[in-house]
């Protein structure tokens, strides 16, 4: 039997990105020229660094920050990505990972920001966040292509699409979970709106910020292989390409080398969240 | 006392939560006799505070005592506006803080108020100097200088040598300190102190008021105090407003409400106080002018004065009112001088001990007293001069109603 009824959102979509993309070119094209600048930057970085320099630097600040296991483990890790013969790949996939995460932290934090302070704003934005990270990604791929073409930068905002809710809900998270008492002896005390702010909400929310840092990590790098889809580089390139020709081999190697960055981000990420608990919990003892 | 004495005067302060909360202050009369859930399911409106007059004198310590949800820490919180009261006026110098604007609100809050808070409230991320000089560091205090005020709020609350500690390192009682000093540093003129000492065990908040009373004598603050504990707000408040539902019940002095209760809940309250523990020389002393003799008196009139009186003992006092010697009526007839002129203090003869109090004393203290001594107890002024007598017909008159 027929429906009676076809609504033809498919085709409003298409004419709406479309009208986009004719009227407000301006609009992404600077949008792609930032992203690719901070990107360009940091790949420059990442490449420029000899590779016995960032794996010292690497452990060592593993482990100053999570221990001597977690620093090992990092040694160990980073040394089998350049062993794989995944050095330049791997490098490639952190410039992207941490373009992702810069952006998403710089637009994340200012709206977790509002979203804890205006009930509104929040109403508002619970659904978009939940879609964000609902939608299977491989659909905003497509504005993405239409927007900004193909390469890293279209990548990255993918990727920024995706790994941007955690990082504004568990800001707003933590600001609204700063203790009501000590809220108040800030206003008791006199202090401004921003002080307020700079002073105490966001000094105590860091704890669920870095968790939240940790979880946008995760999620750019879960992105890296969608991502290369539309022709961002790196690991997931490499994956990508060992699909399109079955090869096994090539394939495992990277997923590996995809692995041993996750972890050795997410315990280094971890740890940082750990000592700032810590402190916190200690005190409600 | 003129107006200008009182510190903070708040009149018909209320605070509703919910919408539209005027109306239920508006037609007050119908909602009246409803109960908190039947006001809350009809109007979704919360009564926190209500028809609230208070004034707190310059430098007293004056409490807010009422259970859980009485509505003391909301009225605490109108005196600062950390919660806008719906209705009334709120003056503190004279200048009505319900009507200052953001900026000025915040003017007052720094000048004028510090505040104390049940589980502190402190900054963990911050070291206790820090936590101490935040209120002056928010005003813009160079950094030198407000550590310096810091340090002094340190030493003042007895925590010298842990200033850089963090404050998850320091036992409650010590974190109470802190946020004392918090408090203190920036030398308001009020003190607003919620449930200070509530969160405390118990051998540590005694220790804690005792010392907090002897150290608001050094700082001559005001200070409005809410309290859950009618043993706390009996042993430190110069008044106390007793609370019920939102609304203020009784209030005088600690003495008033033990004494005097108001029937009903507050008599419920303080039924199993011990009174002699309040009752003070001041509630019960005689005028003492019938016992007085003056040294430029003759003899001749002495005994005449005491002969009429029917009285044993009298006090021979000098120009300044002061107790020279007891007089025991007795003894007159061994006095060998001219009756018809003032005898020398030291002719008079008593066995009996000379047994004085201050009017603050209390009757458990004074019944110590007269029972050493068959001599009525003088009570003193702060000068030492004679403001009262208690016999021992008074004592036992105050004994049985107590």
């Amino acid at each position: 039997m027929e429906f009676p009824i076809r609504i033809p959102v498919g085709r409003w979509a298409d004419l709406f990105v479309t009208w986009l993309t004719d009227h407000f070119s301006t609009v992404f094209d600077s949008i792609k020229a930032v992203v690719e600048f901070i990107l360009v930057n940091i790949s420059w970085f990442f490449q420029v660094i000899p590779w016995p320099v960032m794996l010292i630097a690497l452990t060592v600040l593993a482990w100053l920050v999570s221990g001597r296991r977690v620093g090992i483990m990092t040694f160990v890790c980073i040394f089998l990505l350049g062993a794989l013969d995944l050095w330049m790949e791997g490098m490639a996939t952190m410039a992207l990972v941490a373009t992702s995460v810069l952006v998403s932290v710089a637009l994340g934090l200012p709206t977790g920001i509002l979203a804890a302070k205006y009930k509104r704003f929040d109403m508002v934005l619970r659904p978009i966040l939940d879609g964000m990270q609902t939608i299977p990604s491989f659909v905003y791929l497509i504005p993405a292509i239409m927007f900004f073409g193909i390469g890293n930068v279209p990548g990255i905002l993918a990727t920024v699409i995706f790994a941007l809710p955690p990082m504004v809900r568990l800001t707003s998270l933590g600001i609204q979970q700063v203790e009501h008492e000590v809220v108040e002896a800030g206003h008791a005390f006199g202090c401004t709106p921003g002080q307020l702010l700079f002073k105490i909400q966001l000094p105590l929310a860091v704890p669920s910020i870095m968790a939240g840092v940790n979880q946008t990590v995760m999620m750019a790098l879960s992105m890296v292989v969608v991502a290369a889809m539309i022709g961002a580089g790196g690991l997931g390139g490499k994956i990508l390409y060992s699909i399109q020709r079955i090869d096994l081999g090539v394939g495992i190697e990277a997923g590996l080398g995809i692995l041993f960055i996750a972890m050795v981000l997410d315990r280094i990420l971890q740890g940082l969240t750990q000592k700032q608990q810590q402190a916190l919990i200690r005190n409600e003892r | 006392m003129n107006e200008n004495s009182y510190k903070i005067v708040c009149e018909n302060v209320w605070k509703v939560f919910g919408p539209n909360p005027k109306r239920i202050i508006e037609n007050w009369s119908e909602y009246q006799d409803m109960d908190k859930v039947q006001r809350l399911d009809e109007t979704g409106c919360v009564v926190g505070a209500r028809q609230a007059d208070f004034k707190v004198e310059r430098g007293e310590i004056y409490c807010l005592m009422g259970l859980s949800g009485s509505g003391k820490s909301t009225l605490l919180r109108c005196v600062n506006r950390l919660h806008e009261p719906t209705a009334g006026t709120i003056s503190i110098d004279d200048q009505d803080i319900t009507q200052l604007n953001q900026n000025q609100l915040r003017e007052f809050r720094r000048a004028k108020t510090g505040m104390v808070f049940q589980h502190f409230a402190l900054l963990p991320h911050r070291k206790v100097i820090a936590n101490v000089a935040f209120g002056l560091e928010i005003q813009g205090v160079s950094k030198a200088e407000r550590e310096r005020s810091a340090l002094e709020a340190i030493e003042l609350v007895g925590l010298k040598g842990w200033e850089n500690s963090y404050p998850y390192e320091l036992s409650g009682g010590m974190q109470q300190r802190v946020g004392l000093a918090r408090a203190l540093a920036p030398d308001p003129e009020i003190l607003l102190m919620d449930e200070a000492f509530s969160a405390l065990d118990p051998l540590i908040r005694r220790q804690l008021q005792d010392e907090f009373v002897s150290l608001i004598k050094q700082v001559q603050k005001t200070i409005l105090f809410v309290t859950h504990d009618l043993n706390e707000a009996l042993r430190i408040a110069g008044h106390i407003a007793i609370m019920k539902d939102g609304a203020i019940v009784q209030q005088g002095r600690p003495a008033d409400i033990v004494l005097h209760p108001a029937p009903g809940y507050v008599e419920e309250f303080v039924r199993d106080l011990p009174k002699i523990k309040f009752i003070t020389a001041n509630d019960i002393m005689e005028s003492p002018d019938p016992w007085l003799q003056s040294k430029d008196m003759t003899l001749e009139s002495v005994r005449n004065n005491m002969e009429e009186a029917r009285d044993r003992f009298n006090f021979l006092v000098d120009e300044n009112n002061r107790v020279i010697k007891i007089i025991d009526y007795y003894r007159l007839g061994e006095i060998e001088a001219d009756p018809q002129s003032p005898c020398p203090p030291d002719a008079y003869q008593c066995r009996f001990p000379l047994e004085t109090a201050t009017t603050s004393t209390f009757l458990e203290e004074l019944l110590q007293l007269g029972a050493d001594s068959k001599v009525p107890i003088v009570i003193n002024d702060d000068q030492g001069r004679v403001t009262g007598i208690i016999t021992r017909e008074t004592l036992l008159t105050a004994l049985t109603s107590a």
